[in-house]
């Protein structure tokens, strides 16, 4: 509602939600203010925005009081002057006088501040104590503290607590010694802090300031490369370098919000190691080579092989542009349905399910409709670390009194926030999920109108429960029954109710199942199709999502056309004006197998680690070394390219134009900032060079945007959407034409299913494919860590996320440790079945007893030489989530 | 530690609320706050471990290094203060070997100067443990140092 307000004189209409301090700011009358943000509630702790209201000689602080009908402002008088001007200058006391050396000067609110209300020099000098100066704290990587700048305006422990839910600042000691301080007042890298950098950009001066910072000549919109929350950024250049980053605000999915990586992580753009120029192995050694020398080469070789022979990786690291390219190119010129990328071994069972009982593997609804669910379900995501961004959404769904169930064998930070933490067994999903439908049905919590209207094979999926009694899930899971009940009863009564799952669920040989569980679960309640209320897998790459959009998979077209349909195969064959195979082709685990056998011997991998991201690393390695003839495309010279009979470099995202699809559907544009460094190309060129090389037409793209353009032209859920439209903002597909809107929820009244209804599906539990025995005793599990992506080819050349987290721990209960009989930090050999790996010992209790964890970020300690890859029967996703290992001190 | 703490808040029911009588339960037992056992009572209570240290840290009271067996409090409020509370501390300073709020190697005593004690008609006044000592001079001031350390060789 509004109110009428005068400020100054001035008549305004305002926002009655708004407090007298934001009316203002907002209507461009300045009152001075330092602890203010507009992200946070207001704290009135520096006691500056001193007003006086309804003609009343008493000075308020504006921002604590709200707006009201006829209320009238006076910002500046005398008296309030005086106040705030003996206010600032005990401020200046205690703050060092050094602004010509602070990076803050001249964008310093203190500064701003100060020429505003005046100080009396004399005044400042004589109250001044000479105290010695604090000690700067430079321990974190990315920033420093320094407390002698400090104002104890509080936004960077409110930003901790309100908007990270990290708490890892808080006011210390008290009187003249109070200090913003971690606990036991350490060095800031030895606390709890994530390093997100939130409170760095808020603080008002330079107390809090990034490490060897330069301010950027321009900034460049953008998306961040790391995971599949796409979150916007502004990249700062400076000449031909990035130089910093910036949260993008207007973003509709993070809002100016960035974890570690999005905001310090982007020194790898411009490192020394980037491949800058093709390189060709010559008697087995890699030799640079032009371009011309090296396409060649290509198509001469490629040439040469049957379709069958053939395959491609594409990488959802790659835009939609370059993703569609790589794909016609399989199809069209190639002849070979091999296609497929990593999209295998993390959401292949939720496109696989999920298509089977609702009708489309993606989220089925917005990433910032989750802070307005009233229950959250996570399984299997451990979303603050994977995931930052969302992991923010929970946290403010909690905040907003929503019921929080968390289920996972480890306790993850998420743990903290929940109301119930179900600690099941490692790969005993299927048995929870069933469980909880079980006690659903059982109390009669199911949403019946739902079911009978929307949905089909009830009855089938409700005697499939019959074996699910509590005690039998109890003994399965280690679950107790009260507890089952408990979450059950939860998530049944508090409805919008939204389940978050990633790869906890899928990466297990009953990957689907435990897919089909979770879709059984909402449909139960009726929790799709709403508002807040669905499922929601979370998508690992920042363009996993658009890359299967683009048909980067062995069985489907852009747009999910299956290529087994004689349509879909016409509309394509009649597009790009060539004969195509209406064979699906194999998929990511099994191209590896084939080229093992030697059925497979020409391999073109783009953006792919396949040593350190496949299972069976050792296998994988022997079999890209029987390729007759390997093409790699990378930024890096990456494990796996070392393989490579030729290196092609790529441009990385901040050197091209194009678009990433994100988690929620959003397809959202990526602009270049610098031209390629070196002789780089994008992808997308590359892959078009070497189809012209082989003399095909329908390569003759000019930019990103003509690709697009063709994109959505064969891409029924892409139809709506171009550069124009996604300029400011990404729409959400499906976008069924130019005038659509997009659609944040999917489901709402149809599935798109043949009979339009969803689908429960009857399951059995079976357990995981390797289970532990005496000579292998413990579960080792894959876990990621907040400071490193995936295969660690950008992050590990951070030097400070380096810093964070500079080695593989091997995640180990005290329980187990004593065992063993290792110490933290001691040295250990994990062995498994297909080989070892050494790391160093954490010992924790976030691991359970019997199970412990490892990432794969690190080349040293190759964790996936380790891990089983036995195949979920329909998806083909190997078991990366469990298998069975001893742990010897090394 | 684990146990040992566990039964020091046996008698709280791990609300946010609790923290101050946590904090000084903990000290009452251990008699300071030693860093695991404020994570402890940050996990118990369900408080951020920043916020415990923060609450402790702001309280004259809360200490976060061990003290010795005898915790000599010298007052130097204003009564103490006219009354050479300054001399007294420098005496028992000689007397036991450590400076205002050293801990002696042998952990026998801790020396601390405070606000008021609260007995200004004794000024200037000291406290050793729980007992009251007034009126102090240099004389008086040894003679209890005497007293004390012939008690602590005879215990020994």
């Amino acid at each position: 509602m509004k109110v009428n307000i005068t400020i100054d004189g001035i008549k305004l209409k305002v926002d009655d939600s708004l407090t007298v301090l934001e009316a203002a700011l907002e209507n461009n009358v300045y009152i001075p203010n330092l602890c203010h943000h507009k992200d946070l509630i207001p704290s009135g702790s520096c006691r500056l925005c001193l007003v006086e209201i309804n003609n009343r000689k008493v000075q308020v602080i504006a921002c604590k009081i709200k707006v009201e009908e006829g209320m009238t402002v006076i910002t500046d008088n005398p008296e309030i002057n005086f106040i705030r001007q003996m206010t600032l200058e005990l401020l200046h006391v205690n703050h060092t006088q050094d602004c010509t050396n602070c990076m803050k000067n001249t964008n310093c609110q203190l500064q701003e501040v100060t020429s505003y209300i005046g100080t009396n020099e004399t005044r400042i000098e004589q109250m001044r104590k000479n105290r010695p100066l604090i000690p700067v704290d430079t321990s974190n990587p990315f920033f420093n503290l320094d407390h002698n700048k400090c104002i104890l305006c509080g936004i960077c422990i409110r930003t901790c607590n309100e908007i990270q839910g990290v708490d890892a600042l808080q006011y210390g000691y008290s009187g003249f010694d109070t200090l913003v301080c971690t606990f036991l007042n350490k060095p800031i890298k030895e606390s709890v802090c994530e390093s997100c950098g939130e409170c760095v950009v808020r603080c008002p001066v330079g107390a809090l300031i990034p490490k060897n910072m330069q301010r950027p000549s321009r900034t460049v919109k953008t998306i961040c490369p790391y995971c599949g929350v796409g979150c916007g950024i502004n990249l700062g250049v400076r000449g031909e370098k990035i130089v910093s980053i910036e949260g993008d605000y207007e973003s509709p999915v993070n809002k100016g919000r960035l974890c570690v990586k999005g905001r310090f992580g982007y020194e790898w753009i411009n490192h020394d190691e980037r491949l800058k120029t093709p390189l060709i192995k010559k008697a087995g050694k890699f030799v640079e080579s032009g371009w011309d020398e090296a396409l060649e080469l290509i198509a001469k070789n490629f040439s040469k092989y049957k379709s069958h022979e053939f395959a491609t990786f594409s990488s959802a690291r790659c835009t939609n542009e370059e993703n569609y390219v790589i794909q016609k190119f399989t199809r069209a010129v190639m002849g070979s349905n091999h296609i497929d990328h990593c999209a295998r071994l993390c959401h292949a069972p939720s496109v696989a399910g999920l298509a089977q009982s609702i009708g489309s593997g993606a989220m089925t609804n917005s990433i910032k409709e989750i802070s307005d669910a009233a229950s959250i379900f996570a399984i299997g995501s451990n979303t603050t670390e994977s995931h930052p961004i969302i992991g923010l959404k929970v946290k403010e769904a909690k905040w907003n009194g929503a019921k929080i169930i968390v289920a996972n064998p480890r306790k993850i930070d998420l743990c903290k926030f929940a109301d119930i933490w179900l600690q099941h067994k490692t790969g005993t999903d299927v048995a929870l999920l069933m469980g909880i439908c079980r006690v659903i049905v059982d109390k009669n919590l199911i949403d019946e109108s739902f079911i009978e209207k929307r949905s089909e094979n009830f009855d089938a999926f409700k005697r499939s429960l019959k074996e699910f009694g509590l005690d039998y899930v109890e003994k399965i899971t280690g679950v107790p029954a009260k507890q089952i009940e408990a979450a059950a009863e939860i998530y049944a009564s508090n409805s919008p109710a939204s389940i978050l799952y990633a790869m906890g669920i899928t990466q297990h040989t009953h990957g689907t199942d435990n897919v089909l569980a979770i879709s059984n679960l909402a449909l139960l309640t009726g929790n799709i199709g709403k508002l807040s209320s669905g499922v929601n897998p979370l998508r690992g790459q920042n363009n996993v999502q658009g890359a299967c959009d683009m048909g980067a998979l062995p069985v489907v077209y852009p747009g999910y056309q299956k290529v087994a349909d004689p349509k879909a195969k016409q509309k394509f064959e009649k597009a790009w004006n060539c004969k195509l195979s209406d064979t699906p082709g194999l998929t990511l685990t099994e191209i590896v197998n084939s080229a093992y056998n030697k059925k497979i011997k020409a391999l073109y991998l783009i953006g792919e680690n396949s040593l350190l991201s496949e299972p069976d690393a050792n296998h994988v390695r022997k079999s890209l070394q029987k390729l007759d003839f390997f093409v790699a495309q990378d930024i890096f010279l990456s494990e796996t390219a070392r393989l490579a009979d030729v290196v092609l470099p790529a441009a990385s995202f901040a050197e091209k134009d194009g678009t990433f699809t994100n988690t929620e559907r959003r397809v959202q544009r990526i602009r270049k900032a610098i031209n390629p460094v070196g002789n780089s190309q994008p992808d997308w060129w590359i892959t078009c060079q070497i189809a012209k090389k082989m003399n095909r037409k329908g390569f003759d793209f000019k930019n990103s945007e003509e690709i697009f353009n063709e994109v959505a032209l064969l891409t029924p859920s892409y139809k709506g959407i171009s550069y124009k439209r996604i300029e400011k903002e990404g729409l959400q597909w499906p976008v069924n034409d130019e005038k659509h809107k997009g659609t944040p929820v999917l489901h709402k009244d149809v599935f798109p299913t043949a009979s339009s209804k969803a689908k429960f599906f009857p399951l059995k539990y079976r357990p995981p494919a390797e289970l532990p025995d005496k000579q292998y005793p413990l579960i080792l599990t894959t876990e990621r860590s907040l400071y490193h992506y995936h295969t660690g080819t950008m992050t590990r050349r951070v030097d400070g996320l380096n810093q964070l987290n500079e080695r593989e721990l091997v995640e180990i209960n005290p329980v187990d440790a004593k065992t063993i009989g290792v110490n933290d930090g001691d040295k250990v050999c994990v062995t498994s079945r297909r080989g070892n790996v050494d790391a160093v010992a954490k010992i924790t209790n976030k691991s359970p007893a019997g199970t412990v964890a490892m990432s794969f970020h690190f080349f040293e300690s190759p964790t996936n030489v380790l891990t089983n890859p036995a195949l979920d029967p329909v998806a083909k996703i190997p078991e990366l989530k469990v298998c069975a290992v001893m742990i010897e001190k090394g | 530690m684990e146990k040992e703490l566990n039964k020091i808040l046996s008698s709280f029911q791990g609300k946010s609320n609790e923290l101050i009588p946590a904090l000084q339960q903990i000290q009452e037992e251990l008699g300071y706050l030693p860093g695991d056992a404020m994570l402890y009572a940050a996990e118990f209570l369900n408080v951020p471990e920043s916020t415990v240290f923060g609450v402790a840290s702001f309280y004259a009271q809360f200490r976060f290094t061990p003290v010795g067996k005898n915790m000599i409090m010298v007052c130097k409020g204003t009564a103490c203060h006219v009354k050479g509370a300054e001399k007294v501390l420098d005496e028992i300073s000689r007397q036991v070997g450590i400076e205002d709020g050293e801990t002696s190697a042998d952990m026998q005593y801790t020396l601390e100067s405070v606000a008021c004690i609260g007995c200004c008609a004794l000024a200037p006044c000291i406290t050793i443990n729980s007992e009251v000592h007034g009126r102090l001079n240099a004389k008086s001031i040894e003679k209890i140092f005497k007293r004390k350390k012939a008690e602590e060789k005879t215990n020994e």
